[in-house]
């Protein structure tokens, strides 16, 4: 079941753009992080920790790094502080962080 | 090329205003932000959003002069720039786009600000359950209005929050706030010092007139939060008040207990830092300048101590003045004359200050919660972990962090430094400040391996 988006579309008007989201379609506004783009599009889950506990961006400011997100196949992205642009590809990230494409945590 | 006078990280209140002041004495200034835009948290995007979203109100619109002057010769300004390395010298390693940059200056002002004081309760890892302040930044920089939300928690952030949202037609459900009587009579005695910053109180008041006006239902002296996910992926929040627990449903629930400083920068540049009791909280150690025990180091701003954006933008001038002074731009004498009023600022912004602490004092249940309650986000450590590695014989941060592992995730404790702190004061240790160690931000290995061909650079 998709879970409404806890917060309400702005009213102001904006330019829309296309991405999406484990192959589903998702429409953002542009300018927006892609932590705002999913948290506008639903109010679920963005990614599934270790331990499969669901999660989504949480500080908006960088700190926090629960909003990672794979975006055009690169992993551990920080959803709050990358631009949507159109034709990106999300995906969640579920379980322990991976090692993709020489891709490291610190 | 010239050399760089000034490297200043964070382009907030403290920063913005420090850069203007070097730059208009002649100094050549780098100014830093990780963010897309200048501003810091509590003006995010003030130079973009311009009349579209009224209800941010003056002070934030206030914010605008201050992004303007930094268009100023003398500044330079790297956006969307992540510093994760600064050593005395000084020099700053920041990385952007997956390129590190090395930049080389005589002076850094870390001005770093603060981050909202995590929160752990039982369910606050949900998704619905998220800081308030994260939620003005959405207000801030994407229009996205809370639905329905509750605002759980304390502190002046809540009542503008509130009033944000209620003059922006979004009226929050509820307001649960952890704020006791007794607390605010125990902050009274610091009332006649708060008359110095009359202005600000008057605009506390305001704001809880317009929440009363608007007839939104307060709790007071709330205690034991927990949050569970509801069928339909609402938040069920239960609490308790006045002797009764009670639940509301919503689907976010925003909770608050002040900010306290970003330290990580300081503390990874081997800055001393102290605790300030009153705050509950690291701070990195300055003197009225903003002097830090590093040579050529500076801090200005809620780095140093929470202080709010009036404070932060008279620190940020203090410091650049002694830094222009120790170029030998500024006499000694011209640094102190043109010092005077911003000492001043500082001193009025600041006065308000112990009873702001003490009355809104964050939970002792939330500073060292216990049982199953998550305190390290990352790598999902619960308070149970963390009591079980002191009986184990755990003393400090660092063998915490060994035996569970909590800080160790790519947050490197910012989540979680505070409440771990908390648990080992509440178990009767006397815990030292957390090490914080350079990258300060997660680096791919590559981006490091490319650094050690780069060239140093002084733009």
């Amino acid at each position: 079941m998709k879970i409404a988006s806890r917060f309400l579309t702005p009213p102001e008007p904006a330019a829309t753009i296309q991405l999406t989201l484990d192959g589903e379609p998702v429409t953002a506004r542009a300018g927006d992080t892609v932590a705002a783009a999913l948290l506008a599009h639903s109010g679920d889950a963005s990614r599934l920790t270790a331990r499969g506990a669901p999660r989504t961006a949480f500080c908006m400011m960088g700190v926090c790094f629960d909003c990672l997100v794979e975006v055009d196949g690169r992993p551990n992205c920080q959803g709050c502080m990358v631009q949507v642009r159109d034709g990106m590809v999300l995906r969640r990230q579920r379980g322990p962080r991976k090692l993709m494409g020489g891709a490291q945590d610190a | 090329m010239h050399e760089l006078d000034l490297i200043i990280i964070g382009a907030g209140p403290a920063g913005m205003t420090a850069a203007a002041t070097a730059a208009k004495h002649g100094a050549r200034v780098l100014l830093l932000d990780e963010q897309r835009r200048s501003g810091g948290q509590i003006y995010r995007d003030v130079g973009e959003t311009d009349s579209a979203r009224p209800y941010l109100g003056k002070d934030y619109a206030a914010g605008r002069a201050l992004v303007a002057a930094l268009n100023a010769p003398g500044i330079d300004i790297e956006v969307d720039a992540t510093v994760w390395r600064v050593d005395a010298g000084p020099r700053v390693i920041w990385s952007r786009g997956g390129k590190s940059h090395v930049t080389r200056a005589r002076h850094v002002l870390l001005a770093s600000g603060a981050q909202e004081r995590p929160t752990p309760f039982p369910g606050w890892t949900l998704p619905g359950v998220m800081p308030a302040g994260a939620a003005q930044i959405l207000m801030k920089t994407s229009g996205l209005l809370p639905r329905d939300a509750v605002l759980a928690g304390s502190g002046p952030l809540i009542y503008l929050i509130a009033a944000q949202m209620i003059d922006a037609g979004a009226r929050p459900r509820a307001l649960v706030e952890t704020q006791s009587p007794r607390m605010l009579l125990r902050a009274a005695r610091h009332l006649p010092r708060a008359l110095l910053a009359t202005p600000t109180l008057l605009k506390g008041l305001g704001l809880i007139a317009k929440i009363r006006a608007a007839g939104i239902t307060r709790h007071i002296g709330a205690t034991g939060f927990s949050a569970e996910k509801t069928e339909n992926g609402d938040i069920l929040f239960s609490f308790t008040a006045k002797g009764h627990r009670h639940q509301i449903a919503t689907p976010l629930l925003l909770t608050h207990q002040g900010v306290v400083p970003s330290t990580h920068i300081s503390r990874a540049a081997g800055v001393a830092h102290e605790w300030n009791e009153a705050q509950q909280a690291f701070q990195a150690k300055t003197d009225p300048w903003g002097r830090t025990d590093v040579h050529g180091i500076h801090v200005a701003g809620d780095g140093a101590g929470i202080g709010g954006a009036d404070a932060a933008k008279a620190a940020g001038r203090l410091a650049a003045l002694d830094i222009l002074h120790r170029l030998g731009r500024l006499t000694e004498d011209a640094r102190n004359q043109t010092a005077a009023a911003d000492r001043a600022a500082h001193r009025r912004a600041m006065a308000i200050r112990p009873f702001l602490d003490a009355a809104y004092a964050p939970l002792p249940e939330i500073l060292a919660p216990e049982g199953d309650t998550i305190v390290c986000r990352c790598e999902e450590i619960t308070a149970a972990d963390i009591h079980a590695s002191l009986k184990e014989g755990a003393k400090g941060p660092r063998q915490v962090k060994t035996a569970t592992r909590a800080g160790m995730g790519p947050c490197q404790g910012r989540m979680c430094d505070l409440t771990v702190r908390g648990i080992l004061a509440n178990c009767g240790a006397t815990p030292a400040t957390p090490r914080a160690r350079s990258p300060i931000k997660p680096v791919k290995l590559g981006e490091l391996a490319a650094l050690t061909s780069h060239k140093e650079t002084s733009p």
